[in-house]
Order: structure tokens, then sequence, then C-alpha cells
């Protein structure tokens, strides 16, 4: 007996040292992230088939709470950088694209084939006509609605396209005799109405607008923007009072109770309609309904990116890993994880879940133009004024003047012309 | 004025005497300078730069000098304007928590069964932290489903959420704010009211005095140092309400809640910030008015302690 435990310890001891010579013959990637557990399962598994096919490297995840990230980002890239860092498309990545500290992958780019296959992406991936990022998953945004409350409400459903934008706000008459609000929101964190305002402004003016006027290049007193809060103060009336002291979350269980119909948002929300006991049945999916006639369909989709690091030590494996991040088959298992939708063309979705089909759908066919969400698309500190002033729109229409002023000053002072 | 006479002043030797104090004081010294002067220098120096917080791949800083460019962009600013009417309305309202607190005291300084119980239970809200405090008041005001709209609710037929209307939204946190406010400066008052004499209180009473005149005239001057240390731990707390402001509503409705300590982690730490100069100048500005009553304080002490 004592013995075997001997030997145990023995061969324990052997293995130990076996493995961890294993390790240091194998190359090392690291790799910063800001998973939740559902993604980091899938991150994981990732790693597993990518370490399977590439026996010869060892890929570290390190894995940071999401809200943590984004100031530990600041410090890690300069202080302690891995090879690749989890961020954001666009704007959003521009100040570490700027500050030198994540590095140009035009070439990974280049060689995969991904200006092809990852066409959708493209432009939120390129900063002065070079790529320095990948990006593996993004989710639509669109109008999620209580088919209980369009009954509720005697409304008839939206077809298949959706509906039009007339008969959107008949039927928000409608809900708003019943009791029902028609579109709720909760905009305590101010995001959510940035999502309502760029629908609205992408239907009445189309994308090009929108990436104007989020880069500073239009006027906010212009009749173009002018003619977008007049649709959007056609909406004002029907959104949820008090929608400013509430959080998303607190939207949706109105959504899933039945006392608002309509909730303009990410696909990240469905699980919460779920979890509040809402089912395929009557959980419903559209787009944003048309405007003005004639404008190509463009849609929001949030990209999440991965980046190779300037101080990377280890750049040549951590560009294989990247390529196969960007693959159609890692694409597919990966989202098909966590419910979200690939960035690949070639990469396929759950055909079970309507929703992922619906969105797959709505952006494969937005000949307009993808959206990263205004957040996104404008600098952090005009993004955050804008937002603002949408807010105090939708609480206070009759301010418009003075909201249209501020935010002009604002830009001035931040796109001097 | 004329140098002193060479008698008193001997070539300076390092003996015990001249020593041992700064021995003593150079732990404390050495902390108070890495921990406070130096980050006040820091902030200061920074308050002139336009930066993002990033260094790049080298370790150089890449903020740019703007001299006074962050402090004249606050002058034109209406979120700073916002900001620093909002700290006057916390440090005005903020001092009804001294006769609350004194009237609370009063009423609970007797002896009856069990007045230990309800000591402790009117000090309770000072104990818990404010994060609690914000959380508990954030649901009270919730819209459909807060005790608060609920009430206002029934009373008018139209529930009022005080979170989410621009003008009220200051009164609903400075209100949860005076809630723990009020229980610390009762405690302050009651430890003072131990102290009073009760000789005094006697000679007044057979002099015919009672009720106001007797709180006003003879209770209260013996309270001067509690009153002293309630308002200086008043201001402090209404200039620092961080916390009931970032849990209660992010500054929001569009800002409309800001206090200057909340703008400044804003601009500088927030999601939509990193304007680190720009953050450091709210600080420097936020500095500037605590000086005033640090000062006040200090110069008061002072006096005080030279007079006696």
């Amino acid at each position: 007996m004592v013995r075997f435990a001997k030997g145990t310890i023995a061969l324990s001891a052997a293995l130990l040292m076996a493995t961890s010579a294993l390790a240091q013959d194998k190359r090392v990637v690291t790799w910063n992230a800001d998973y939740d557990p559902i993604p980091l399962a899938a991150a994981e598994a990732l790693i597993a088939d990518f370490e399977a096919a590439n026996p010869e490297i060892d890929v570290q995840l390190n894995n940071f709470d999401h809200e943590a990230y984004k100031n530990a980002i600041r410090n890690f890239l300069t202080a302690d950088p891995p090879d690749l860092a989890n961020w954001y498309a666009a704007n959003r990545m521009r100040p570490f694209v700027e500050a030198g500290l994540f590095a140009d992958i035009s070439d990974v780019w280049a060689d995969n084939g991904l200006t092809d296959a990852l066409a959708s992406s493209v432009l939120s991936s390129t900063i002065d006509g070079k790529q320095y990022a990948v990006p593996y998953t993004y989710y639509q945004w669109g109008i999620y609605y209580n088919r209980d409350a369009y009954k509720a409400a005697g409304v008839d459903l939206p077809g298949e396209g959706g509906v039009s934008w007339d008969q959107f706000l008949q039927n928000c008459e409608k809900f708003k005799a019943a009791g029902i609000d028609c579109v709720t929101t909760g905009s305590s964190a101010l995001w959510p109405v940035a999502g309502i305002f760029d629908y609205v402004s992408m239907r009445t003016n189309g994308y090009q607008f929108h990436s104007d006027l989020a880069a500073g290049k239009i006027s906010w007193t212009s009749p173009e923007a002018r003619a977008v809060f007049e649709n959007f103060g056609k909406l004002q009336p029907y959104v949820t009072a008090n929608h400013a002291a509430i959080d998303w979350q607190d939207a949706a269980a109105l959504l899933v109770q039945g006392k608002a119909a309509n909730y303009v948002m990410g696909n990240f929300a469905v699980g919460v309609f779920k979890e509040g006991g809402m089912t395929n049945d009557n959980l419903g999916f559209m787009v944003f309904p048309e405007i003005t006639a004639g404008i190509a369909r463009s849609e929001e989709a949030p990209t999440d990116t991965v980046h190779l690091t300037s101080g990377a030590k280890n750049p040549d494996d951590a560009k294989k890993l990247l390529a196969f991040i960007a693959s159609a088959d890692a694409q597919t298992k990966w989202n098909g994880a966590v419910g979200q939708l690939p960035t690949n063309k070639n990469a396929s979705v759950d055909a079970a879940d309507p929703f992922l089909t619906a969105g797959f759908q709505a952006l494969s066919t937005a000949t307009g133009g993808i959206a990263q969400f205004w957040d996104r698309d404008a600098d952090a500190e005009y993004a955050k004024a804008g937002m603002e002033g949408f807010q105090q729109f939708l609480v206070q229409p009759d301010q418009l003047e003075a909201i249209l002023e501020r935010l002009e000053q604002t830009r001035l002072r931040l796109y001097p012309q | 004025m004329t140098t002193a006479s060479p008698t008193y002043r001997r070539p300076r030797k390092f003996n015990q005497r001249a020593i041992a104090p700064w021995l003593f004081l150079a732990p404390g010294l050495f902390m108070f300078t890495i921990y406070v002067l130096w980050p006040i220098v820091q902030s200061i120096t920074l308050s002139f730069y336009d930066w993002n917080g990033l260094y790049n791949k080298d370790g150089q800083f890449t903020g740019t000098f703007v001299g006074m460019g962050n402090y004249a962009e606050l002058v034109s600013d209406p979120a700073f304007e916002t900001s620093l009417w909002n700290n006057l309305k916390w440090l005005v309202l903020y001092m009804a928590a001294l006769p609350l607190g004194l009237f609370i005291a009063i009423f609970l300084n007797q002896t009856v069964t069990g007045i230990r119980l309800y000591k402790s239970l009117f000090f309770f809200p000072f104990v818990i932290s404010q994060v609690v405090v914000g959380l508990i008041f954030a649901w009270f005001y919730a819209p459909n489903f807060g005790l608060f709209y609920l009430l206002t609710q029934s009373i008018t037929g139209q529930g009022t959420a005080i979170l989410a209307d621009p003008d009220l939204v200051t009164y609903g946190i400075i209100a949860a704010g005076l809630w723990p406010q009020i229980a610390y400066v009762m405690i302050l008052y009651l430890t003072g009211l131990n102290n009073v004499a009760p000789d005094q209180i006697e000679a007044a009473r057979l002099d015919g005095a009672k009720g106001l005149k007797m709180l006003w005239y003879v209770v209260l001057p013996q309270l001067r140092p509690a009153t002293f240390i309630a308002v200086i731990v008043t201001v402090i707390g209404a200039l620092r309400s961080f916390d009931l402001v970032s849990i209660m509503t992010n500054g929001g409705p569009f800002g409309s809640s800001r206090v200057l300590s909340y703008y400044m982690f804003e601009m500088a730490l927030g999601e939509y910030g990193f304007r680190m100069g720009y953050g450091a100048a709210i600080a420097v500005v936020l500095f500037a008015i605590m000086m005033v009553f640090i000062t006040g304080f200090i110069w008061k002490m002072w006096r005080d302690e030279t007079e006696r």
C-alpha cells in the first residue's frame, strides 16, 4: 500500500515534469478577453480546436470582468501587452490605433481572403486604409414585439417584412388607447435611445447621413437633421413615460408583461425576454419600418473584434490564431454556442433560432450598409453629447431648439469647420 | 523686519531636540507627500494637458499641452454649470441635517426603557453603506413599482418618477443623502448633550428659562463644539456626494443630476470620457471650492486654540 502510494507520487511527479517540459516546447500565444460565462466557454472550445490543429502552439486566455476590462486594457496594452486583445470595431478602436498600441494586420486580411469573406465588416475594421481588427461576431438590432400585446389591443400582427411607418404610428395610436406603451425603452444608461434615434435617422436620410452625422460632418440645424427629429417626435408620445429612470432590463420586463408592445433593441435582449417567460410563439422580430420611400435599408449590427497588439511577443502565431478566428468554421461554432451572428459570410447560423435566422436575413439583405451603433460610429465625447440630446428630446420635445443648438455648439467645438 | 539678535541665533546644531520632532514626523510627512501633496501637484499639472489616458507602446506620454484650454472650455460648458449649481443645492439643502439631527437628538435624550434600542435604530442609516442607501431610494422612487411612485399615484392620479424628472432629480438624491447624514449629526449631538452641564440647566431653570429660550441661550452654546464638527462633516459630505449620484442616476436624466465630483469621474474615467486633462481641471476647481471651506475651518480652529 505504502509502496503503491510512493509509486503514485513518483508517477505524478514524472507526469508533471513531462507536461511542463511539453509546455516549454510549445510556443505561447496570450489573449486577453472580457467574456461572460457563455462566450467564455465558446472561446475555450475555439482555442481547443485551434490547439488541436496546431499542437505546437499553446493559447493562454486571460479573462477579465467585462466592466473592469474597459479600464484594464488601457493599462495592460502599455505595461504588459498580451499578443491578442478583445475590443470593438470602428471609432472605439481608434484611440488605441492612433497611440500605436494595436498593430496593423492588413497582411492577415490579404493572405486569408478576408476582404471577401468578411465583406460586411471591412469598413468598420479599417482605419486609414489599413485593417486593425478581426471581427468574429455581431448581432442585429430591430423591433422585438409581444404578439400577446398586439392581440390584447386588437392590432393586426406585423407581416413577414414588418409594417409601414404610417401603419406603425396608427398601431401606436391603438396601443395608446388600450393603455399599452407602443414603444418601450429604458434609457438610464443612455445608449438604448441611440438605437431608436439611429433607426429613425437611417430610415429618414439613409446610411451615409448616419455616418456623416456621427463623424460631425452634418449640422444639427440642417433641414435633414430637423427631418429626423420631426419623425422622432412622431414616435415620442408613444414611448414609455419615465424611461429615463429605468434600465433596459426593466423595460424588457414591460414587454414581457404585455405592458409594452414593441422594443427597439439588440438581439442580446432575446435571452432576457425568454428568461421572463416569453417563447418563440409570442415574441416576434421585425425590421424597423421604412420611413422615406426608396432609401436602401441599412441596419445596426455592433461588431466585436480581436486585435493584435503592437507589443505582442509572438505575433506570428497570434496571426495564425486571428486567421482561425476569422474562418467560417470557427465562427459558425462560436456564434452557434453564443447565439449571435457570424461576420464571415460563408458561416452558417442555427436554422432553429427564428431570431438569428431573421437577423442573418435582415443583415445580409441590408444593401444600405451596416452601422456600428451611434456610440461606436461617433467619437466618445460626441456620442455622449448626442445621446443626452436624444434622451432629453424624448422627455422634453418642446426643448428641441435648445437641444439642437447645444449639439451644434458641441459639434463646432469638436470638429472646427 | 529687523534681524533677530545674534544671542538667540546660535549656529544650528543637530542636537536631539532639533532632530527628534522631525524624526517622529518623518513617516507621516513621507506618506502625506506621496499620497496627498504629490497627487495634487500631478492633478494640477495634468489639467493643462489634453490627454486620453494612454501611453504609447514605448511608454511615452501621448498628451499635448493646451495651457488654460481646459479651463476656458469649462467656463462655457453647460454641463459644468449644471454641476456647479447642483453642488450649491447640495451644500444648502444638506445643512437641513443640522436642525433635524439636533431635534432627534434632543428627542432621544431622555431616560425611558429601551432608549438604547431607539437610539441605535435612529443611528442605523449611518451604518449602512451609501451604495445601499442609494439602491433603497432608487427603488423607493422607481416608476411603476416604487413606493413613492405608487403613493403619488394614489393621491394625484399621476405617478411622479422623481429620478426621471430633470427638475426634481437632484432634490430626490439629496433627500436620500440626508437620511444617513441626519443620523450622523444626531449622534454627534447626542454625545454633546451628555456633556451639557446640569448645574447650568438648573440655574437657568431657577431663572425661569424654558423651552426654546432654554435651548437657544443655555443648551446650544454648550453644544458649540458638536455643531462645529457637524457643520464640517456636512459640508464635506455635500461636496463629495458621488456615490449616491452614481448609484441612483449616473448623473441623468441627460446630465441634470450631475455634481462636480461625478462630472469629474465621468470626464476622466467614464465610458465615454477618458479626457484626463479636462477631468483634472474639474478636480482642481472642486479642490479650490473645498479649500475655501477647509481654510475657514482651520482658521477657526487656530483662532480658538490661540485665544485659550
